[in-house]
């Protein structure tokens, strides 16, 4: 199968701190793949980079054929976004950002409702469509921001810890729904820090520490890796492989879009 | 073109935004009327002095002094339809020393004793005016009006005086005063005041096209950069920035709904100093609107600039607020620049405010055409495009690090 995500010797620093460094891996097209590491592992920053909101240092990252750095409107075309942080205005209602965000990618009105109409239905949440995302409670702001990154049917989806602080019904609810987009053809580009979720989702599973990546292999491979337990859980796969050591980084990994902390520079991690 | 219909669907966005938020609309009129009232009452001019209360310590016992008193106590200014000052009577110098000094009264008059006779007599008299040093805007007007008072009563004397010598001398035949009228030798010389434009000069005037280009270019220079740092703190400015939009298209917009919030608060300022100061503009009211979006213009690359280099709203918003303050003052808002210090006239000069303040002065009161302004529109025009040429790349550049 062809790669759809082809990611050769990326890294990017922040002045002095290396916050991925040198990885290359590649997705196949219609899987999904985990993304895991602990806090601080550079998770997110390669997100970023995937999704042209963050300029590599080096390297190549190519997705759906297209250069994230060179092609970026071409990249962004093919990508769907859900992020750490909801990307909704609160004060809107949820059609008014599906709206406002649709629009951004030059699709009509009309195409956007009827776009949006199917996952809507999907998620449960038609009938909040005209409330403000305010009142919603998170695991419907989720389900209307997941609709949003849907909005211009991306090839690629990237999920950055989707059902952080969710129900267990919404959270069930979300990966059902992973799932069907999966079979639809959209390949899925997952970061979590529940293992069991990646277990239950993923093909595939990168774990990346200290920016670089420890292991890429299936799930079932990977649990080879553990030897001393009969049936090796994903999560025994990932102490053994980052360690027990509680991660303490003096920055985060990567700052919001641009800006610049005017504070202490930053320090190398504390081992 | 695309990016017009980009920059549109995030200007509309971001006041559809605006409007949902009650708070925030509901200080967005106010502050402007706040602004615009105190400013317009705290700061008195000679037609707005009532009532002030003075003290007057009449030693004399004649009709002279009586008709003294009864022309300032019933003085009116302008329009007014009370008097100047209310008037309290007092014993002697000390006494009205002592009310001032309790800031009973903010002025006294004392009128000697022998004032009527000493007139009739023919000898020069002098009255006393006592001013109240602690309040000098109050005291320099209340010492102006008194002494105009004082003199033009003297100066009626005077008349009559004049008349009754010319009677004598004329009878004289031959005599060489004949032609000579008696106003003639009291005041050979008379100044007479001529303005461009009708109506007294009032400080009102002076000091609300200032506020209105301060209200709107501060509004659109905070609020653009507390707008984008916003989106970047709650994360939604990466929803925009994964679109395939040009960034300049994400500026601009912002830039828009900023400047259409800041002239609506323009216009409110405008229509108070109408409605409430009787201020008329006295110039052209489109380039008046021209004069502001250029002033807007001149600060929108200042805004980006702020809002690239500071990560958190808060940042941003403190970082203007530390060049606000003395932009107020420096830009000749309430204070005429060549009454300043020739080092801080010289800081005025690179504020862009400073040029659209003057420039809306000469418009707004003076009734000045596009000519007289060019120079002032091109200076914003310049500034402008300068820091908008240094601040966009920046943007583009800090966004994705």
């Amino acid at each position: 199968m062809e790669n759809i995500i082809e990611v050769k010797n990326l890294t990017k620093k922040f002045r002095d701190f290396v916050a991925v460094d040198n990885i290359s891996f590649s997705i196949k097209k219609g899987e999904i793949f985990g993304f895991l590491g602990p806090n601080g592992a550079g998770k997110s920053t390669t997100i970023r980079m995937l999704t042209t909101l963050l300029r590599p240092t080096s390297g190549v990252a190519k997705l759906a054929g297209y250069d994230v750095e060179r092609e970026q409107d071409k990249v962004r075309e093919h990508i769907g976004l859900v992020a750490e942080k909801i990307i909704l205005y609160p004060h809107l209602t949820a059609r008014e950002n599906l709206q406002f965000f649709g629009q951004l990618f030059h699709l009509s009105k009309g195409e956007i409702d009827q776009r949006a109409q199917k996952w809507l239905d999907q998620l449960h949440m038609t009938e909040w469509l005209n409330h403000r995302v305010e009142t919603f409670s998170t695991g419907m702001k989720q389900r209307i921001n997941i609709v949003r990154a849907l909005l211009t049917e991306p090839d690629i989806l990237f999920l950055d810890e989707p059902t952080l602080g969710l129900d267990p019904q919404t959270t069930n609810l979300i990966h059902e729904f992973i799932r069907e987009l999966n079979s639809q053809g959209i390949t899925i580009l997952l970061t979590t820090h529940d293992m069991l979720e990646a277990e239950k989702l993923c093909q595939r599973v990168a774990i990346i520490d200290h920016g670089k990546i420890a292991a890429c292999d299936t799930v079932e491979n990977l649990k080879k890796v553990v030897s001393e337990k009969a049936n090796p859980t994903l999560e025994d796969v990932f102490l053994k492989i980052t360690g027990t050591e509680i991660r303490d980084t003096a920055r985060k990994a990567a700052p919001q879009a641009g800006g610049r902390h005017f504070g202490p520079r930053p320090q190398r991690r504390i081992r | 073109m695309k990016i017009i219909k980009d920059l549109c669907q995030i200007a509309k966005k971001d006041l559809l935004e605006f409007t949902r938020d009650r708070l925030r609309l509901v200080t967005f009129f106010i502050m402007p009327m706040f602004m615009m009232i105190m400013v317009g009452f705290i700061f008195p001019s000679q037609n707005t002095l009532k009532n002030v209360p003075i003290g007057i310590a009449n030693q004399d016992n004649g009709s002279i002094s009586q008709q003294l008193i009864s022309t300032v106590s019933g003085l009116k200014l302008g329009d007014s339809s009370s008097t100047a000052f209310s008037v309290t009577s007092y014993d002697d110098n000390e006494a009205i020393k002592n009310a001032i000094k309790g800031q009973k009264i903010n002025g006294g008059l004392i009128i000697p004793s022998g004032f009527t006779s000493d007139i009739a007599a023919g000898k020069q008299v002098t009255v006393t005016i006592v001013e109240d040093q602690s309040n000098p805007q109050i005291s320099q007007m209340v010492d102006q009006i008194l002494n105009n008072v004082v003199s033009g009563f003297g100066q009626q004397i005077g008349l009559q005086k004049t008349n009754q010598i010319l009677t004598i001398t004329n009878s004289v035949p031959g005599s060489p005063f004949s032609k000579l009228s008696p106003q003639a030798i009291i005041a050979p010389v008379q100044a007479k005041i001529e303005g461009i434009v009708p109506g007294n000069p009032n400080y009102f005037e002076f000091v609300a096209p200032g506020i209105m280009a301060m209200i709107v270019m501060t509004a659109v220079l905070t609020g653009l950069a507390a707008s984008i740092s916003r989106e970047k703190e709650q994360g939604t400015l990466d929803g925009i920035l994964i679109s395939p939009i040009n960034r300049l298209a994400i500026i601009l917009g912002k830039a828009l709904s900023q400047s259409i919030r800041g002239l609506i608060q323009g216009a409110i300022v405008l229509f108070l100093a109408f409605l409430l100061f009787g201020v008329t503009i006295h110039g052209n009211i489109l380039l008046v609107i021209l004069i502001l979006l250029l002033g807007i213009f001149s600060f929108v690359g200042l805004g980006i600039l702020v809002s690239a280099i500071a990560t958190e709203q808060e940042t941003a918003t403190q970082l203007l607020f530390m060049f606000q303050f003395p932009m107020l003052f420096l830009s000749g808002v309430f204070f005429p620049i060549a009454l300043m210090p020739h080092f801080m006239q010289d800081i005025s000069k690179i504020i862009p405010l400073t040029y659209a303040i003057s420039a809306l002065r000469q418009v707004m009161v003076l009734g000045a055409g596009l000519g007289s302004v060019t120079t002032d529109l091109l200076i914003l025009l310049i500034f402008g495009a300068i820091t908008l040429a240094i601040s966009v790349p920046v943007f583009k550049r800090v966004i994705t690090k």
